[in-house]
């Protein structure tokens, strides 16, 4: 990448280039059309304009989404977060103990307490596997694979080894209520993603993030504190964890040290799949909900078709191994043009 | 003669009982052209690396606009005025002309009034407007991709017009036509050349001694980490700089 030849590769087919860039939306796209036309012949129904099953994919998206987009600034700026999954289990646990322990208290006031307590305990793993990265040069998949073992082991403690569960008539609105026939967590889910877009594209903060994944010596030259920006990061990608255990606490009115285990791999997923690299420097949020929505169409829809739910797996696997390959091949295909900042 | 931009006395910097530079003396004067030359381990990157604020020195004094300085940091000296220009760590390949211009430094606006938002527009305009002072050429299309699509020279042309925009005095530039094409190689001669016209001082260090006297007003050869010699461009030639490297 040091050198670049004089002549830029020629343009290709526009055509062409178009897929390359837009592919994920064309799949999404593909996918929602397959599961219409096969609901059309098998049920004589419809799959995408029945409001249900739009419900449940967004529900089914809205916590691997947040774990997601905290996930996607970390992969930009080069790192990786493997801690999330646990963080959001050991936030869900701590929202859930806290608000046992204050069963008394009005549950308005009880579940404010808990959702604070979830959300600042979800920012300590990202200081320390930060730290860890930014200042004694621990590699991400390390110092975030420490504190993986750490939220998991202090999660499965605190709830004793089992689920702790919360009778909160308020707690149980956050997670089941709906506002004009949109779920909450999905509300939770959007609200959060508007603040992240313009986090990663308008602020300094984003641009910053942007610049380490591309030139970590070039950004430290520009005067950008990297290490304290690397920590800043992974405790976003703590607290965005944090919040998918609070929407976890809710929708199944418990806490469960576990519950964000399956999450991890399809965060990532989603994240490779909305076109960010591992390598860094590339990646949007828009990318990360399609890749995101891409994962929960095929979960969601595979059950609708009454396949065995074990095939979701395989496919999902397929789809993050097609996806980096389109990626390796999208500067072929696109002449070396690519805008995410 | 006018006041020199940047003098060097008497230099000296000893890693544990390793003497990288000896007594050593340097000058360089708004608008010109200084080439500094010497063999692997001469010194000429310790020195230069004095000058940016990168190494503490053991001995001697550095003046910069007539004052004495002692920068405690490269990011010290590059808001006193002096920049160093490097081939591979200058610029972020995933961003946009503006937004490596503005690295560290960029400009807002406000969405609605309120919102503070990157001023992408601003930047890419400034970025251009100094870009065409250096009278460099880069399309316009390009201007809006990741610098990755532009060519070895036009980024290192980009670099340059990061540090004039930011106010550079004094550009050091380490090697700037190593790993370029040879059309490449002239455009970088020649935007040193309007530089030095716009009254910038150039520290220059290359191997290449065809580009040494196309563009440089004087010659400063290192040995060992000591002054081996120092001659106007036009009164020396080719055969003298490279006795003074290699001794004898």
């Amino acid at each position: 990448m040091a050198t670049i030849a004089p002549h830029a590769p020629a343009e290709r087919h526009p055509l062409l280039a178009f897929v390359a860039i837009a592919w994920s939306w064309l799949f999404l796209l593909i996918l929602v059309l397959f599961f219409e036309i096969w609901a059309r012949a098998q049920y004589g129904s419809t799959f995408l304009f029945n409001p249900y099953n739009l419900q449940s994919i967004a529900l089914t998206a809205s916590m691997p989404l947040l774990l997601a987009m905290g996930q996607t600034l970390v992969i930009i700026a080069g790192g990786i977060d493997l801690s999330v999954g646990f963080v959001m289990g050991l936030a869900s646990v701590v929202m859930a103990t806290t608000m046992q322990q204050l069963t008394g208290f009005h549950p308005g006031v009880s579940l404010l307490l808990g959702i604070a307590a979830a959300l600042a305990v979800s920012i300590i793993p990202g200081l320390v596997s930060g730290t860890l990265i930014a200042r004694l040069a621990i590699p991400a998949f390390i110092g975030t694979l420490g504190m993986y073992g750490v939220c998991r082991g202090v999660g499965f403690l605190t709830a004793s080894g089992t689920t702790v569960p919360v009778n909160n008539p308020w707690l149980f609105q956050l997670g089941n209520a709906k506002l004009v026939g949109v779920p909450v967590p999905v509300i939770i889910a959007l609200l959060v993603m508007l603040a992240m877009h313009w986090l990663l594209q308008e602020s300094r903060f984003g641009r910053y993030t942007y610049a380490i994944g591309g030139n970590k010596a070039a950004s430290i030259r520009a005067g950008i504190d990297v290490p304290k920006h690397t920590v800043l990061l992974y405790m976003l990608a703590g607290f965005c964890a944090g919040i998918a255990g609070v929407i976890y606490t809710a929708r199944f009115s418990a806490g469960a040290a576990q519950g964000g285990e399956p999450l991890l791999l399809d965060s990532i997923a989603a994240v490779v799949i909305g076109g960010a690299s591992l390598f860094g420097g590339s990646g949007t949020i828009i990318g990360t909900v399609i890749g995101a929505l891409i994962i929960a169409v095929i979960q969601y829809g595979l059950v609708f078709i009454d396949v065995a739910p074990f095939w979701q797996f395989v496919a999902v696997g397929v789809v993050i191994i097609v996806s980096v390959l389109i990626d390796q091949s999208r500067e072929r295909l696109t002449g070396g043009v690519r805008r995410d900042v | 003669m006018s006041e020199p931009l940047l003098a060097i006395r008497h230099l000296t910097k000893r890693f544990g009982g390793v003497t990288a530079l000896e007594d050593v003396d340097l000058t360089v004067r708004r608008g010109e052209v200084l080439a500094l030359a010497g063999d692997n381990g001469a010194g000429k990157s310790t020195l230069i690396k004095a000058i940016a604020g990168v190494h503490s020195r053991d001995e001697g004094e550095i003046h910069f606009k007539g004052t004495a300085v002692d920068f405690a940091s490269p990011s010290a000296a590059r808001a006193a005025g002096i920049e160093t220009i490097y081939q591979d760590l200058a610029l972020a390949d995933n961003l946009d002309v503006g937004a490596n211009v503005f690295l560290g430094r960029e400009r807002f606006t406000r969405f609605l009034g309120l919102l503070p938002r990157l001023d992408r527009e601003t930047m890419r305009q400034e970025a251009e407007k100094v870009l065409h002072q250096l009278e460099i050429d880069i399309e316009p299309k390009k201007l809006v991709q990741p610098v990755r699509n532009l060519s070895g020279g036009q980024r290192q042309a980009v670099a340059i017009g990061r540090a004039i925009y930011w106010k550079a005095e004094l550009l050091i530039m380490d090697e700037p036509t190593a790993a370029l094409g040879v059309p490449e190689q002239r455009k970088v001669m020649e935007l040193i050349a309007r530089l030095k016209a716009q009254g910038v001082a150039i520290i220059f260090i290359s191997h290449n001694l065809g580009d040494i006297f196309a563009v440089s007003d004087r010659i400063l050869v290192l040995r060992r980490g000591r002054n081996a010699g120092e001659r106007r461009i036009d009164q020396t030639d080719g055969d003298e700089v490279v006795k003074m490297m290699v001794g004898g």
